[in-house]
Parts: structure tokens; C-alpha cells; sequence
């Protein structure tokens, strides 16, 4: 089994203008994935929805362990961090099945990156 | 002592055609690309020195299997001195035994799973190409490099990180779901007919055709088909290369001048690949779309049912074109479909078909676009553009033989000229 980070990118813009049947399909791809995952012997370990990036707070520099808050995202991009998974699976193929199930793949301005988490 | 002429020819042999026969066999124990090709090669070397003693053994491929992986378990029991530095390739539980009966029992699906793993989606489509070339054919890092013009320490890096890439993102060394089949099938006949077409018009340099490149290919696909034989996407590609392939001995003069299509002695077609080619083209045209290499298959079958260049069915051609054109727009056809126009309605015809894509950015720099407008003005006998045109595609043209082939025509043109 290998551990994955599944990373939700996307324009923030395009997602606070979204309306509720929007919604409703990117929260009905979140449940497929979940259910595809039960099926599949893939194991969610953790997921989250990310508050906005201007929520974010950066800490660069500074003494060490007085270091220096700053406001904003590490990087400004017009695509943002949306959310994310850590699942379990047997195989990339696997994780690629149930992560297929997200409609954040097929809705144009955003994307859905699989890392690998380091197995050593 | 070295070993006879005999022998290393044997060996050169069963290296073109069993390398990733037993490669493939061996990465089942070690569970590691670069562990089972240092097995495989030790079994190559061997092979010199024991066949040169032994004889040749009837299966020079089960022979080279069980050395390879006799080998493989040999460093596996001394696990510690193996420095392994990746995760284990992810596989179905496989009870590799001891004392395994027949060694080629299920190596064709051991290839199988090789050339999915190889050609995975998640690879880009560089590292797919090398990955195929190293591990299913066995070209070193230097041929692969040359092959596609990159330095050899591009190429190493390439593998390496390809290799990387399999190992930790786990990567499964595994044929794929029937459920995945069709997109994985795709991406596995874009890598061969990739092969195929840079073997077949190799961009720079003396020789017209990479034979190397095209006969891997076409084995690969061969492979494909034996393994997959309902695969419509396959037979088509197979079809396609096989019906193209038909014509290598008559792409040449002797003076090694490219020869057209029309120009081409049709007695020296094969006529064995062409039957085999056209009996493939019933299950490739199956598919409700066809691939485009069924189509493009579809249109090399009518040029190799046509005696002769004049009496080729144009309006055919032209439809299959329009078809293809559908399924794959590319200005690359509908160039091909503005020569077929001027075959069926006339040069004037072929120019006005060809004017639309003069000004499309992705044929700027291809050198056929002006090697076609130039062979169509001339024969509309307009000879001072047709010159330019071939100036151009001259410009545009590194392959040794073809600019030969473009300077004999500008010179016939510019004698018009005078």
C-alpha cells in the first residue's frame, strides 16, 4: 500500500461564484469518491475543504522559533489550493480510480494533482 | 578466447528478439527495473561464453530467461549487498517457484504488462518512448538518445526519472482493467506509431529510414495483436505499419534518392505484408468510429490494391480522407487530402485545397506544406513560384535524401525558368 496526497486546485474566483446545483455536483463527486473508495479497498485518511488563500497566513523568516507572520498564500497564483485528500491505496491506477470520481477534474479551471507520499 | 562470428550473431539475434522477453520475465522476481536489467545483461554476456562452448541452445529465449533470473535470485538471497534505492514495483501476488516448469509459458503476457507499464499515461510521453525502446527492445541509452536526437546524459536522465516516477508513485507493473483497457490500449499504439513514423522518416541524416526503429515498432504491434486480438485500435495500428512497411524497398532509386508514391515500382511492393496488412483491416474497421489508424490503413490499402499510380480510385482516397479528417482534424490531413483533390480534380484544384493552410502556424515550419505547394505549381507549370516553393521546402528539409529529391526538381523547374 503507498500513501497519496490528492491536491484540489483551482480558481477561487470561479468557485465563490458558483451556484448551489454547482455545488451539489462537486459535493456529489466528493461522495463517489468516498463510496468508490469503500469499494475499491482505498482508505480516505484524512481530507479537508480549504478556507480561502487570503485567509492564509505565511511564516518566512525571523529568528528561529520567534518567526514572522505574514498575510497571504506562499504563492500568489490565480489558481489556489481548494482542498485535499490523503488516502491510501494499493497502486497509482487505484488512486486514479476513486480520485477520477472528483468533478473538479472535468470542470475546466481546475485540476486534481496525486503526489505520492515518500514511503522511506 | 573470443567467442566465433556465430555466436555473437546468435546472441545479436536473440538480443533483438527475446530482450524484453526476458526482461520482462525477470522483473517478476526482482521487482525492480534497473535489478532485472542488469540480470537481463549479465545473461546476454554469458550467452557469448557459453554458447560459444555449448552450441546455441534450441530456445536461445528460455535459455537467457532462466540465466537472467537464476541470476536475480542468486543477488536476491544476498539482499544486502543489492543497493536498492526504490520502492518495489507494485504487482499482483505472483507465486514465482522454484522450480517453475516452462519458462515461456506466460512470458507473453510478462511482456504485456512491461509495455503498459512502460507506456502508463502518468509518463510523459518522452519518458514512455524511452522506456519502451530500453526495456521492450533493448536499444541502449546512446541508440535511444541518437534515435531521437537528444544527448545521451538527457536521455540517461530521462530513464532515470521515468524509472523514479514508476517506483514511487507506484506505478503498477500490470495489464490494465478491461474497464481501462481502451485509453490504456491508445496510449501504447501512440508510442509505437510514434516509433514507427520517426523510424520511417528519420528527420536528419543519411539514411531515409531508421530500420531499427521501424521493425521494433512493428514487432511491438505484432506482439499487441497476438495479446490483444480484439483490440480494433490495434489491428488497425498494425495494419497501418505493415501496408506502409510494404513499400520499403521501393522508396529508393539506386542512387538513394527518395522516390514518390507514384513514381515507385509496384512490382517491388510486398505482397505478403499487404495481404496481411489488408486481412487485419476487417477488425480494424470495426470500431463505431474507427481509429484514425484503421482509416489511415484504409487509405494505404487502396493505393496497394491500385496497379498503378494513375489508376488509383482518387475519389476513394479523398473520402477516407474526409473521414479521418473528422476523427482526427490535423492540418497535416487535409494537407494529404489537398494531394489526393489534385489527383481526382487537377492541380488548380489541389492549390486552392492547399491556399487554407498556408497560413496555419502548425504547418510554418513543416517542410512538406511547401514541397506539396511546389510539386502542385509545377504542375500547373507555373514555374517562378514553384521555384520559391522549393526553395523554401528546401529550407525547411534536414533529411539528406529528400533535399537531394527537392534540388533535382528545382533544377528541372529553373531550367523551365530559362
Amino acid at each position: 500500500m503507498a500513501k497519496y496526497l490528492i491536491l484540489i486546485y483551482g480558481e477561487e474566483k470561479t468557485w465563490e461564484a458558483m451556484t448551489e446545483t454547482e455545488w451539489a455536483k462537486i459535493d456529489g463527486g466528493h461522495k463517489a469518491l468516498h463510496e468508490a473508495a469503500e469499494r475499491t479497498g482505498v482508505t480516505v485518511l484524512s481530507a479537508g475543504q480549504l478556507e480561502s488563500a487570503s485567509t492564509a497566513t505565511t511564516l518566512r523568516g525571523g529568528e528561529p522559533g520567534r518567526p514572522v507572520p505574514t498575510d497571504g498564500p506562499f504563492l500568489e497564483t490565480k489558481e489556489g489550493l481548494g482542498g485535499f485528500y490523503v488516502i491510501e491505496a494499493a497502486d497509482l491506477d487505484a488512486a486514479i480510480a476513486v480520485t477520477g470520481n472528483l468533478h473538479e477534474i472535468y470542470a475546466g479551471h481546475s485540476a486534481v494533482e496525486i503526489r505520492p507520499l515518500m514511503s522511506r | 578466447m573470443r567467442p566465433t562470428a556465430a555466436v555473437v550473431a546468435a546472441v545479436a539475434e536473440a538480443h533483438r528478439r527475446e530482450w524484453g522477453r526476458v526482461l520482462a520475465a525477470t522483473v517478476l522476481l526482482t521487482r525492480d527495473l534497473d535489478l532485472a536489467e542488469e540480470c537481463t545483461q549479465d545473461a546476454f554476456t554469458q550467452a557469448l561464453q557459453t554458447w560459444d562452448r555449448s552450441g546455441v541452445p534450441e530456445r536461445p529465449g528460455g535459455w537467457l530467461t532462466t540465466v537472467a533470473r537464476n541470476r536475480a535470485r542468486d543477488l536476491l538471497r544476498h539482499e544486502s549487498v543489492v543497493r536498492r534505492t526504490l520502492p518495489l514495483l507494485v504487482m499482483d501476488d505472483y507465486q514465482a517457484g522454484p522450480d517453475e516448469a516452462d519458462e515461456s509459458s506466460a512470458v507473453g503476457d510478462d511482456r504485456l504488462r512491461l509495455i503498459f507499464t512502460c507506456c502508463h499515461p502518468a509518463l510523459s510521453r518522452e519518458a514512455q518512448i524511452a522506456l519502451t525502446l530500453r526495456l521492450l527492445c533493448g536499444l541502449s541509452t546512446a541508440e535511444v538518445a541518437r534515435a531521437f536526437l537528444v544527448s545521451e546524459t538527457t536521455m540517461a536522465a530521462r530513464v532515470t526519472r521515468a524509472k523514479k516516477k514508476i517506483a514511487a508513485a507506484r506505478v503498477p507493473y500490470r495489464v490494465p482493467a478491461a474497464a481501462d483497457l481502451p485509453i490504456r490500449v491508445s496510449a501504447v499504439a501512440e508510442v509505437l506509431h510514434l516509433l514507427f513514423t520517426t523510424g520511417h522518416t528519420a528527420p536528419v541524416g543519411e539514411q531515409l529510414i531508421r530500420r531499427d526503429l521501424v521493425d521494433s515498432a512493428i514487432d511491438l504491434a505484432r506482439l499487441l495483436h497476438q495479446l490483444l486480438p480484439d483490440q480494433a485500435e490495434v489491428s488497425g495500428l498494425l495494419s497501418l505499419m505493415l501496408l506502409i512497411d510494404a513499400r520499403r524497398d521501393t522508396r529508393h532509386a539506386p542512387d538513394g534518392r527518395l522516390l514518390l508514391l507514384s513514381e515507385q515500382d509496384r512490382a517491388g511492393w510486398s505482397r505478403e505484408l499487404i495481404d496481411e496488412g489488408t486481412a487485419l483491416l476487417t477488425t480494424a474497421l470495426s470500431d463505431h468510429p474507427p481509429s484514425r489508424y484503421a482509416v489511415e490503413a484504409a487509405i494505404a490499402a487502396v493505393h496497394a490494391e491500385a496497379p498503378s499510380w494513375e489508376s488509383t480510385d482518387w475519389t476513394e482516397i479523398v473520402g477516407l480522407y474526409n473521414v479521418l479528417r473528422r476523427l482526427w482534424p490535423s492540418p497535416v490531413v487535409d494537407l494529404n487530402r489537398a494531394v489526393a483533390i489534385s489527383f481526382r480534380d487537377g492541380p488548380e484544384a489541389g492549390l486552392a485545397a492547399v491556399e487554407p493552410l498556408l497560413d496555419e502556424p502548425v504547418l510554418a515550419t513543416y517542410g512538406y506544406l511547401a514541397a506539396t505547394r511546389a510539386d502542385l505549381l509545377r504542375r500547373c507549370r507555373r514555374w517562378a513560384p514553384a521555384a520559391d516553393a522549393y526553395e523554401e521546402a528546401l529550407a525547411l528539409t534536414d533529411n539528406v535524401v529528400e533535399r537531394e529529391f527537392l534540388y533535382g526538381r528545382l533544377a528541372e523547374v529553373r531550367r523551365q525558368l530559362n
